[in-house]
């Protein structure tokens, strides 16, 4: 059986956040997860961290010995979901012009 | 934790760490940098990217042309990327009277070096595709300002400040300072005392507390006003490569990130002082509507991220930075006023000669701390990207 090459297996599909640079990353030391967020800009894409937090934080937690439990979630941030532009700037007419 | 050091920094943001990389590269040791949170968290990692020359005064001119410059050859000196990229300042002009203004800061900018010039609302086209040039007659354009990852600069620093033998102490808060006679005899953190006998206050929105910490007896009004950003989903390469600005809309600040592809930007919207970022749906509105003005395609795109952050101000939107002459070793690096990213290089560099060599050819005069206390205010540096 042929090992699976590793940085091939995605976490963040917003941003194309390989396992390995995530590895790579805590063995540097840098364990704090706002950390992580923002060199690796895993939970920063439309997604908003679905997918990639949950993985991460369970990747941290092995490789640091921490409980995952007790890793503080990164800031979210708004919209929850993606908003065009386009609907939030519609209703606006040019008396809201500075 | 070191119980003594000769130098205690606090403020773990890209000034403070600037700061300490500088020291130590002029052979200074035993310098500590003390950070409330994570690296970067208060005004750094919140910042518009932006890196520009075109200021309407001398010394931000000089102080800026030096510090790109420096970000110029960061990669290499820092050993890594912090993904500067020369894609240039858009400022669309709308009026006669902007007209005039820019002319008259783009001949100062020449006279310094730094090749701004006014253009047409073509070429400004041509420079930024899908712009709305209605209403614009001219634009200010210089090709060498240009944008940089602030986390990543954060980084950058850091681990070569550790490098050079820097201690980096996070989740560490300067909870008090004692001075006895005018000399500085330690900070108190919540993690214990450092005994040393020289501060540096880069706490930027924070810096007012700590210089209430150490009994500075001077007014350096420095307040914290909340100001957001916005990020959508990617979008084709190349179509918002320079930042480009708009004060007829309000302030109106945006460009297209190099690697990720989004756009990132904001407006002139403030809150404050306070020291509450949480974002607001007024800023939302505003910033669409604003942008949908200037790029009437991005009606169509995505925002996936909107944040908060502070301006640490002061009145005239000029950092304070220098010694204070009442206690020995205490200096102050702070009050950015939305200019904090880009200077860094050259604040770090300035603060350090003067430190060490007791003079530096950078004009930091024009940010002395005691301007406030004397009434005299500099020129309204310009508050944008």
């Amino acid at each position: 059986m042929t090992e699976e090459p590793r940085e091939k297996i995605i976490i963040c599909r917003c941003n194309d956040v390989t396992k390995e640079e995530i590895e790579a990353l805590i063995d540097r030391g840098i364990t704090d997860i706002e950390e992580i967020k923002r060199l690796l800009r895993i939970g920063m894409g439309p997604c908003q961290g679905r997918t990639c937090l949950p993985l991460v934080m369970g990747i941290l937690a092995r490789k640091t010995g921490k409980k995952q439990e007790g890793i503080p979630l990164p800031a979210t941030r708004v919209p929850v979901r993606p908003v065009m532009m386009g609907v939030l700037a519609g209703e606006m007419g040019d008396d809201d012009e500075e | 934790m070191k119980s003594e050091a000769k130098t205690v920094i606090i403020g773990g943001g890209i000034i403070g760490l600037s700061i300490a990389y500088n020291l130590a590269k002029l052979g200074e040791s035993d310098i500590v940098v003390l950070e409330k949170g994570y690296l970067g968290n208060g005004s750094t990692f919140r910042c518009g990217t932006g890196i520009r020359q075109q200021f309407g005064d001398e010394a931000n001119i000089r102080m800026m042309k030096r510090s790109v410059e420096l970000w110029k050859g960061l990669k290499e000196e820092l050993g890594y990327d912090v993904e500067f990229t020369q894609s240039g300042y858009l400022f669309l002009i709308y009026s006669e009277e902007e007209l005039e203004a820019f002319n008259n800061n783009v001949r100062l900018q020449n006279r310094f070096g730094v090749p701004s010039r006014i253009i047409t609302p073509e070429e400004a086209k041509e420079i930024v595709p899908p712009l709305n040039t209605d209403g614009v007659i001219a634009a200010a354009w210089n090709h060498t300002d240009g944008k940089a990852n602030p986390f990543k600069a954060v980084f950058a620093y850091a681990n070569a400040a550790k490098r050079l033998g820097v201690e980096i102490y996070e989740y560490t808060e300067a909870k008090d300072i004692k001075v006895e006679d005018g000399k500085i005899k330690a900070v108190v953190t919540n993690r214990g005392e450092i005994r040393t006998g020289r501060v540096i206050n880069a706490a930027n929105a924070w810096a007012p507390l700590i210089n209430k910490m150490a009994g500075v007896p001077i007014k350096i009004p420095i307040e914290p006003y909340k100001h957001q950003s916005v990020k959508t989903e990617p979008i084709k390469p190349g179509q918002i490569e320079p930042m480009v600005i708009s004060f007829k809309h309000g302030g109106v600040y945006m460009t297209q990130e190099a690697n990720q592809g989004g756009v990132i930007g904001g407006y002139g919207l403030k809150y404050g002082p306070t020291y509450d970022i949480t974002p607001t749906y007024d800023f939302l509105r505003g910033v669409s509507y604003r942008f949908a003005q200037i790029i009437p395609a991005l009606k169509y795109v995505n925002i996936i991220r909107v944040w908060g952050g502070f301006y640490a101000e002061t009145p005239d939107h000029n950092a304070a930075i220098g010694r204070i002459n009442e206690i020995d070793e205490f200096y102050i690096a702070a009050g950015f006023s939305g200019h904090g990213f880009m200077l860094a290089p050259v604040v770090g560099e300035a603060l350090a000669e003067l430190i060490v060599d007791g003079k530096t050819d950078k004009p930091l005069d024009f940010y002395d701390p005691y301007r406030f206390e004397r009434g005299e205010l500099r020129g309204q540096a310009l508050q944008m990207g």
